[in-house]
This record gives C-alpha cells, structure tokens and sequence, in this order.
C-alpha cells in the first residue's frame, strides 16, 4: 500500500524489489520482460547517440543512465491518454508508450521526418498521439502548465490524469512553487514525479535544498506524497499507479520523490568527473542500478538468463544502428518550416521575409548547405 | 601578477584535461563502454557522412591588436579573460561575491574555474536552481553594499528573473529618491549563436532590457573589450548586465592584460575606419562586419567604417552620428528577430538626427521574425553574405 507522508517524520523509502524481494504481483512476465526490454533499449540508443555526438553526426545528446526505472515504472502506471508533461530525462517514458526509434534519431538528427520539423535540439522530444508534450529547455516551466492541463482534464471528465516530471534542481524554479499551489488549490488531478538523481549539473543535493528533499514539501502545499526508491522499477509503478487511481478519483495533486541518481553526466556539454570522484559514480552503476536490479528479479524467476541476454543485446543493437543508419542518410527538413508555426497562419511579414530569403540564397547559393536539405 | 598568469595556466590545462576527459569518459558509463565499438561494427556509415559535419563558424574572429598601456598581457580566450577580471576584482575588493548556478566548480563555460579555491566558499557559490532567486538575492547583496556578480548560465533563461531585473533593480534609485540603489550588481549572462543552441541557447535579448531606463547593457566583442568593459559594469554605480557571446569563448584569443583596466561605458568604439559605409554591430557579429567591410573593399572598391556599439544601453549615438554624417550609408545587423531588434532604435535616432545625410535608406540585418531555429540555422542569422548585399544595395541605391 501506498502511504502519505507523516507530518511528525521524514519520508520513508519504499523499497519493492531487490530488497524484499515481493516484486510486484500485478504484474505478468510478459509486462515484467517488457519493462526489462524498454529499460535496456534506452540505454544502448543513449550509448549510440552519446557516441554519435562526440563524432559530430549530432550536435548535442544527453543520456538517461541510472533512471531508466523511474521512466519505465511510472509509465506503466499510467493509461495511454493521459498526459506527459516532461523536462529532459524522461526518454523512457515516450519508449515504453511506443515512440519508434525512428522518431527518436529524427529529433536528434533533426532530419525531415522529425514531428518537431527540425526546430529544437537534440532530446526535445514530442508526440501528440502519444501525448507526450513536446519538451522545453527551460526548467520547471512545464509544473504550471500542467497544473492548468490538469485542470482542464478534470472539467472533460474522461477518466485522464495528467503527469509532469522534473528534477530536483528544477524543483528550486519559482514555477515549482506556483505549479505546486495552484495543482492544490484547484483540485487537479495531476502526478508530480521528482526525479531526484543527486545533482542538477554539478550541484548537489545539498547546496539546492537544506530541507527534507521534495517530498517533504508536498505537505506544505495540502498534498499527499510519497518517497520511492526511483531504481527500483517496481516500487515507482505501484507508488504511480496508486497515485493515478486516487488523482482522478479525488481530483488532487500527488506528489511522488523518486530517488535515483545521474550516473552519466549531464549532457554532452559536461564533464562530470569534474565535480564527483568516479568511485562514486561507479557505486551506483554497480550496485544500485535499475536494470541490474530487474534482471536479478527476473533471473531468479528463471524469466531470463545468458542466452536470452546475449539474444537481446544482439537485436536490440541492432534495432538501434538500423533506426540510426536510416536516420543519418535522410535529409533535412525543407527550410521553408524555418517560418511556419510561428502563428497559426502565416504573417504577410513572415511571407516577406522568406520570399527574400529565398531570394538571397539563390543569389549565393553555393554559401548555403542547400543539398542537405528536402527541396 | 603571478597569481592572474596562475589563473590563466590553470584554466588552459584545465580546458586540455576537459577535452581528453570528455574523448575517454564517453564509454565509462553504464554497460560497458561500448559505444565506439558499437558505430563500428556497421560498415554502411562513413567516419564522417557528409550530411552530419559539423560546418565551419560564420565569422572568423579579428583579434585586437596588442594593448601596450595597460601592463604585460597574458594569451587568453575570453572566457579566461572573464576569470582574470572576476580574480581582479576578488582581490581588490573584499565585500565582492560570485554567485549562480554552477559557478562553484568552475562554471559551465568555465569562467570561474580557480576562483572559490582561491578566494573562499562564501565568495564564490552556487546558488539553488532559480534566477529570480539570483538576481533578487543578488539585489539584496547590492543593496547592503557589497559587490554582487550574479551569474545567470544562458541568456535564455534570464526570464524568470525579468521582475526582479525591469521592476526592482533599475529603479531602485529612481523610487527612493536616491536612498537606495543597485549600483553594486552586475548580471553575466551567455549570448548568441553558438552553431546549433535552438530555441534556448542561442538567444540575444539585449533589446528587452534596452528598453528598460536605470540599466546598462553591455556586450564585448573580445577578450580584450571583455575584461575592461566587465570590470567597467563592475564599478559602475548602476545595475549592469553583460553578455557574453558564447560562441567566442574558446574561439576568441588575443594578448589581455593580467592587471585591472577599465573601458569606458557608453562609448563606441570605430574598431576600422571607412568613407563611404557606416556598419554597426555589437558581439560577434562585429567580427562579421569586418569581414563584410573587406569583402566591400576588393569586391566593390567601397571603403566600410565598421563601428563596435559596446553598450547597448546608455548607446553611444554620438560616435554613430559622426560617422553616418561622413558616409551617408548606415547599416546595422543583429541576430536577433529584426521587429523590435535594437537595430530599430538605432535607425529611428539616426534618421532623426541625419536625415539630410543619409544617401540611402538605413538598412538593418538581423534574424527573421521566428523563434531561433536548431537545423535552419544557416539560414536565420544575418550571415556575411546577407550584409554585403545589404552594402551592395546601398551603394546602388
């Protein structure tokens, strides 16, 4: 059972798997293989795309590693209408919901066949159909907004939630704060999930907050919350899954901590042995890691072993470097979509100004990277 | 002395270890590191396929010559410049603070790597992930009488802090009669393309807060400009915020003084005199201008003056006067969006003032009127190819 947090203590970590060893009963092999799939199929593309970054074939990647349960078990919980507001690090989400790899390498790339057309950095993923909103680098900005998303799904009546992740370091953002207050004033039926992965760049925990972590803060906005143990894939599941039934049975906020931690560094721009020692990063890779964790769950239920690993690993590579293949070859977005989107409709100014666009690099088109792009 | 060239070598072995780290670290993560291995084994991609290079930079940069009246000079890229003059200003100043996200281990763009080793934990700190909390912590710093030097880690996101900034800090003074003000604060932001930012690490706002009386926008071309402009913000009696083009970060290296020096705020500086042209830019894009004005010259016979703004807020219309009264061509470029853009300031106050002067229309290059885009980047910014155009119809006017 899931429980809130007492007024008069700290929050307890609830451990599912790994510890206790009780795993989840709900859940069948065949939902169990999957998470332990989606979970490792994120992890070899962070590993291809990281890679293909340092080459120059991407400008920019940031990896997921070590929170792959807190993506997969939360995702799990949820129904596939409800809504996904995210901050960065929540790939795995928009995998187990069904985003095909394809998708994936053509944000990154940002070829033609990127649903965002090109526009955003690499990771800044979205998906209408799979209601994953499409993701900002600003931090925390999406709490409001989900708040107010939620708001609106609660007046639909149509038995949707709506769940938005961020970090701890984001937590910090003046926008946490009204996100959180607003969600409980106005009785929305929202999932907060905090991602605490120990650093927000090279900033620790505790110069980012003195107080009892995120959870604690719940309380203090007349919200229910709980502290899972984010590596544990089962423990975030149940502890979202329970959180969804009562959001939208009782139109609240829930608030959900999951600890976890940043094993790769921040992004491609960062150099994290810069401000913590590797014996701590490889504590967490070795002995507390989420996909370590499932695979010990599912070998002691002989679900899984050397062969089906070996198996795995061979085609799920594979499934990898064919997306990422098709990906590099395909071109670039027409540089027309620099202009559209800006409104609904075109502005008589933005028509100006892409005719003279166009005009110019007909002039000097030899400056002008023009093969790259769709004609 | 030793203690800025001190500075200065450690920052340079620092910036070779961070490369070698960053080769080496990318297969340390989880599950082996496979990752080189991994792009290997697939024979059907090309080391480097010509569709992903990365492309060459936009502008090539044009250092200063070697300034000779303010002491021996260092070799340093600008954000060693930045270090050297945040160090300068810890040691002669006891009350000074650097604070923000990240600035403890050295900042992301590593502009105070050295500096909470040198001076103390509780002058050089992180702050938790919030820039409203930044700058209105750092007003409150101002305030009390000490020296703020908040830094915010793009410009992109200094919106959070636009209240505390438009509402608070300009018109600290003005509201209280001059009982209180923010003299003490200066904002350090990163502006500008960098060749793939998007949306959010590639913005130029400084025409938002132009529009904002009691502050002092400030924006270097160099290492140079960047060390006695910044501690020109530093000591001036009024809120600054200084941006730094990111993009020359590592790519701008001139010789810079290891001492403090002061470059005046408000003036604008003729970086190459010209007769029939007047161009005006501020940042990179004035290394670009150069570039225009030489491809002017063989290409066209036309002689640019090109003009570095510095600040942005109070501007220097004087020195742009002069120089639009000799030429009677004015143009101005930017990155950012055009509507709205400083451009527009600029060429409404010189029309006024040099109406009878001008031969040709003013002409502004700057960025389209969309968001910053990732991969049509080569298309948005007011590359060299667009303002020579732009000179070209001018003279042809």
């Amino acid at each position: 059972a899931v429980s809130a947090v007492r007024e008069d203590s700290k929050a307890e970590t609830w451990r599912r798997c790994g510890g206790c060893r009780n795993g989840s009963d709900s859940l069948s092999k065949e939902t169990v293989l999957n998470f332990y799939q989606k979970m490792t199929l994120l992890n070899t593309m962070d590993r291809i795309l990281y890679e293909s970054q340092r080459q120059g074939r991407i400008s920019f990647y940031m990896t997921n590693y070590g929170e792959e349960g807190t993506h997969v078990g939360s995702a799990a919980a949820l129904d596939p209408t409800d809504l996904v507001f995210g901050q960065y690090r929540e790939a795995g989400v928009l995998m187990y919901r069904g985003f095909p790899l394809d998708l994936f390498m053509a944000q990154c790339y940002a070829n033609a066949d990127d649903l965002g057309k090109g526009r955003q950095m690499p990771v800044h993923y979205g998906c209408k159909d799979l209601n994953f909103v499409t993701i900002s680098s600003p931090l925390a900005t999406q709490i409001p907004q989900a708040a107010g998303a939620a708001y609106a799904v609660k007046r639909e009546n149509a038995n949707r939630a709506v769940i938005c992740y961020f970090g701890e370091g984001a937590a910090s953002e003046g926008d946490a704060h009204a996100g959180f207050n607003f969600s409980a004033t106005l009785e929305c039926p929202l999932i907060f999930f905090c991602r605490n992965n120990g650093y927000a760049i090279s900033t620790p925990t505790n110069e980012q907050y003195r107080g009892d972590g995120i959870a604690a803060r719940g309380p203090g906005y007349g919200m229910l919350s709980i502290r899972v143990d984010g590596n544990d894939v089962f423990a975030v599941y149940n502890a979202t899954k329970e959180a969804r039934r009562r959001a939208v049975a009782e139109n609240q906020p829930f608030l959900i901590e999951a600890m976890t931690y940043r094993i790769g560094h921040h992004s491609t721009s960062d150099d994290s042995s810069a401000y913590r020692s590797v014996d701590e990063v490889n504590y967490w890779d070795k002995q507390d890691h989420p996909i370590s964790r499932l695979r010990h769950y599912m070998t002691a239920r002989d679900w899984w072993g050397e062969d089906e690993e070996r198996a795995w690993r061979k085609q799920s590579r594979k499934l990898v470097m064919e997306a990422f293949e098709r990906a590099e070859r395909r071109l670039k977005p027409h540089p027309d979509l620099m202009f559209t989107d800006v409104y609904d409709q075109m502005t008589p100014g933005l028509e100006k100004q892409k005719e003279a666009m166009w005009r110019h690099v007909q002039q000097y088109k030899e400056h002008y990277p023009l093969d790259l792009y769709e004609k | 002395m030793a203690r800025s060239s001190g500075v200065v070598c450690v920052c340079m072995m620092a910036a070779v270890r961070l490369l070698l780290r960053t080769v080496s670290s990318a297969s340390s993560c989880a599950h082996s590191g496979s990752g080189t291995a991994l792009l290997r084994f697939s024979p059907t991609c090309s080391s480097r396929p010509r569709a992903q290079r990365r492309h060459a930079a936009h502008f090539a940069f044009h250092p200063d010559p070697v300034p000779t009246k303010y002491g021996p000079t260092v070799k340093m890229n600008l954000f060693q410049s930045i270090t050297s003059a945040l160090d300068n200003t810890l040691a002669s100043d006891p009350t000074a603070v650097i604070f923000g996200e990240d600035v403890a281990f050295g900042g992301v763009f590593r502009c105070t790597v050295g500096l909470r080793d040198k001076y103390g934990k509780d002058r050089v700190f992180n702050t938790p992930l919030c820039e409203q909390g930044i700058v209105g912590f750092g007003i409150g710093v101002a305030v009390a009488g000490a020296t703020a030097i908040a830094e915010i880690q793009f410009a992109d996101y200094i919106f959070p802090a636009f209240d505390q900034i438009v509402n608070e800090a300009a018109k600290y003074r003005y509201r209280s009669g001059n009982l209180y003000d923010c003299g003490n604060l200066t904002i350090r932001a990163p502006w500008g393309c960098v060749g793939h930012g998007s949306l959010y690490h590639s913005q130029s706002p400084e025409a938002y807060f132009a529009h904002c009386p009691g502050l002092k926008v400030v924006v270097p071309r160099g290492p140079v400009q960047a060390k006695g402009l910044l501690l020109s913000c530093i000591a001036d009696e009024n809120p600054c915020i200084f941006f730094e083009p990111k993009i020359l970060y590592r790519a701008a290296v001139e010789q810079v003084p290891t001492e403090p020096y002061h470059l005046p705020l408000s003036q604008a500086e003729v970086v190459q005199e010209g007769s029939d042209v007047t161009l005006v830019a501020w940042g990179t894009q004035v290394h670009v201008m150069r570039e225009v004005a030489t491809m002017a010259q063989e290409k066209l016979g036309v002689s640019c003056e090109v003009i570095d703004l510095q600040t942005i807020l109070p501007w220097d219309i004087e020195t742009v006067c002069k120089s639009v009264v000799k030429t009677g061509r004015l143009l101005i470029s930017h990155e950012a969006p055009v509507t709205g853009g400083f451009a527009a300031e600029i060429s409404s106050s010189i029309q006024e003032q040099c109406f009878l002067n001008l031969e040709a229309p003013i002409a502004r290059v700057c960025g389209y009127d969309t968001p910053f885009p990732h991969i049509f980047e080569p298309f948005y910014i007011p590359d060299k190819w667009k303002c020579f155009e732009a000179v070209k119809r001018m003279i042809n006017y």
